[in-house]
């Protein structure tokens, strides 16, 4: 019980980090972007591609930092895949999704979001293969935190909630402390008033593009360093993180932070009264249970 | 020679299912603006009814009912039809997208619970143990196969029928005018509420007889039959045909069907051994283009949707010019 509740906060941590894009994206761009996981696998292959290529070429990186599975060469290597992955969301956005939005309605966006993550995803599976990768091929052991009740914890989670929780903390400040912060909120409340008052809408939604897809970046890799690196790892947490973003409340950054955590939470508590095949169902079940009682989620605002 | 024609008779039997499913995602996404992202969950739901219903007492799972078929089609009619009501019922009333996400959870709910509730579906096994219709009686060869096809271009005739009267009624302008103004339309006394949930549960039902059927046609369902990229090609049907036209729809269902049959044939012939194990990601790619592209350059697809005015004057049908929004 108390292994699921770790568990959960830890899976929750790149949850998290993966909804709060989406959420910005949903609420300044105002459509469900059923690609934005695939930021994750970007993100994730990235940041593989690197480490491989920087393990070979200065080979003291690749010594292990601590007890961690994390080398230095992967520590540069989730920088550049944050700045790259953060690029790719602006090109897509400027190739497709800005046509797309000129032309039609909300929901055209949608269904090309749709269309865009079967293109990454293949198109990722194509060029690396459909087999899973790993970041470390050593075991990463598990240390014991108790015994009774057995508890155990990588040492890889405990960084991975740690840098995740750093990640959201600088975020916050950057929201709330600077004048960009306040430029983006007002662009999310009112798109036109804001440029009203001198705000560049079309550098704030490649802003909201960029720290989507770098946060996103990061939450694949910490995935990839939790379990392992997938074509497929969009598809299966495209509903965990808009779970997360609906318990949160669409718009909302710190409903995304907590619904991340509350989902991870609730769908390893799960576990423990269902079968672990139906973990998948997890979050629709979430979904529904949000839209019964309290439709906009804790932090959201109602908008038609 | 023979082959040729039992093989079109199988490829045109599968592709007016499909665009059976077509003309039921139009309703939706064509005629009311719903964006239905699981139609892969009413489609199955349709299958694995008909079967559990129709099909034949099985060791180890429950099920097996052996009804009279059309009871079974039917059941498997509700089944999906009922689903949809409650994803309607909770999702309708607020922002747009909602409705797409559940939809979405529900389709990968749906999969994921038909590959582990194995005392009721069979599992990752799936269903078997049912005897087609009439099979006894025409045998199971090229003239069954044929009497099917008939079956089925019937069932998409009626359905075609049934959407094209439905479209010139009152009830199909009230969903055109909720689609474009939906203030206007509330000013008028309509609810769009319950006339979008009336349409969604309509589509699905629709979609879960073209399950029906193709479950009866295999008289197999398994999860493998009820993944996302069946949402995508249905999609992609419609989104080529042109959305709001029935006419486009059925064009779109073969066009895309041949296509996907035929690359996949292409490249399990021409591609490279290496490359034959990636077939289906190059014609996933393939679907994701055509989606992207359609919207990109060509929204309205290929066989755009003819918008009758419903002012006095204005119209091309005399019917719905003299009514007005009624």
């Amino acid at each position: 019980m108390i292994q699921h509740l770790v568990d959960g906060i830890l899976v929750g941590s790149f949850l998290s980090l993966g909804a709060i894009g989406l959420t910005m994206a949903m609420h300044i761009l105002r459509f469900a972007n059923f690609s934005h996981a695939e930021l994750l696998s970007i993100g994730a292959y990235c940041a593989l591609v690197f480490d491989k290529l920087f393990e070979s070429l200065l080979p003291i990186l690749a010594a292990k930092i601590g007890p961690l599975s994390m080398t230095g060469a992967l520590a540069i290597s989730i920088v550049l895949s944050m700045a790259i992955t953060g690029l790719s969301a602006v090109l897509i956005d400027r190739f497709i999704f800005q046509r797309v939005r000129q032309k039609g309605e909300e929901l055209s966006m949608v269904f090309a979001s749709f269309g865009m993550a079967l293109i990454i995803r293949n198109i990722i599976g194509l060029v690396f293969g459909l087999s899973a990768e790993l970041y470390s091929k050593d075991i990463a052991f598990a240390m014991i935190l108790s015994r009774d009740p057995l508890l155990l914890v990588k040492p890889d989670q405990v960084f991975v909630l740690i840098a995740a929780l750093i990640l959201m903390f600088a975020l916050h400040l950057v929201l709330s402390r600077t004048t960009f912060g306040f430029s983006l909120r007002a662009v999310a409340e009112n798109p036109s008033l804001a440029q009203v008052h001198g705000v560049n809408l079309k550098r704030m939604i490649a802003a909201v593009w960029i720290i989507g897809g770098g946060l996103g970046a990061v939450a694949g890799i910490f995935y990839g360093l939790s379990y392992q690196i997938t074509p497929v790892m969009g598809r299966d947490l495209v509903l965990p993180i808009f779970a997360a973003t609906i318990v949160g409340g669409i718009g909302s950054v710190y409903g995304a932070v907590l619904g991340g955590f509350i989902v991870g939470i609730a769908s390893n508590l799960a576990l423990v009264i269902l079968p672990s095949g139906y973990s998948p169902s997890v979050p629709f079940l979430m979904i529904l249970a949000v839209l019964l009682v309290r439709p906009n989620g804790l932090f959201g605002e109602a908008r038609a | 020679m023979i082959g040729v024609i039992s093989y079109l008779v199988f490829f045109s039997t599968i592709a007016a299912i499909l665009a059976i499913a077509v003309l039921g995602l139009n309703l939706q996404w064509g005629n009311t603006g719903l964006f239905n992202g699981g139609v892969v969950a009413s489609f199955g739901a349709g299958a694995y009814g008909t079967l559990i219903l129709g099909g034949t007492p099985q060791d180890g799972h429950w099920g097996g009912f052996e009804l009279y078929y059309p009871l079974a089609l039917l059941g498997g009619m509700i089944f999906a039809g009922v689903l949809a009501w409650v994803v309607g019922k909770l999702t309708l009333r607020l922002r747009h997208d909602y409705l797409a996400i559940a939809t979405f959870g529900v389709a990968v709910a749906f999969e994921n619970v038909m590959r582990n509730a194995t005392t009721v579906t069979g599992g990752a096994q799936g269903i078997r143990g049912f005897e087609r219709p009439l099979q006894s009686l025409i045998g199971s060869g090229f003239t069954y196969n044929l009497m099917f096809l008939i079956a089925v271009l019937t069932c998409l005739a009626l359905v075609y029928v049934f959407l094209e009267r439905l479209t010139v009624s009152p009830f199909g302008r009230l969903l055109r005018a909720i689609r474009e103004d939906e203030t206007a339309a509330r000013s008028l006394g309509k609810s769009p509420d319950k006339v979008r949930l009336a349409a969604f549960v309509t589509g699905s039902v629709i979609i879960g007889l073209a399950g029906s059927l193709y479950g009866t046609f295999y008289a197999f369902v398994s999860p493998q039959d009820v993944l996302p990229i069946l949402t995508f090609q249905i999609w992609a049907m419609l989104i080529v045909g042109g959305a709001g036209n029935n006419k486009g729809a059925m064009a779109g269902a073969f066009l895309i069907w041949g296509s996907w049959t035929f690359s996949g044939w292409a490249l399990s012939r021409f591609a490279p051994v290496e490359v034959q194990l990636y077939t289906g990601s190059i014609q996933f790619v393939l679907i994701g283009m055509v989606i992207v592209g359609m919207l990109l350059w060509r929204p309205q697809g290929l066989f755009p949707e003819r918008l009758v005015v419903s002012q006095p004057g204005g119209g091309s049908r005399g019917k719905t010019q003299a009514e007005g929004l009624t």
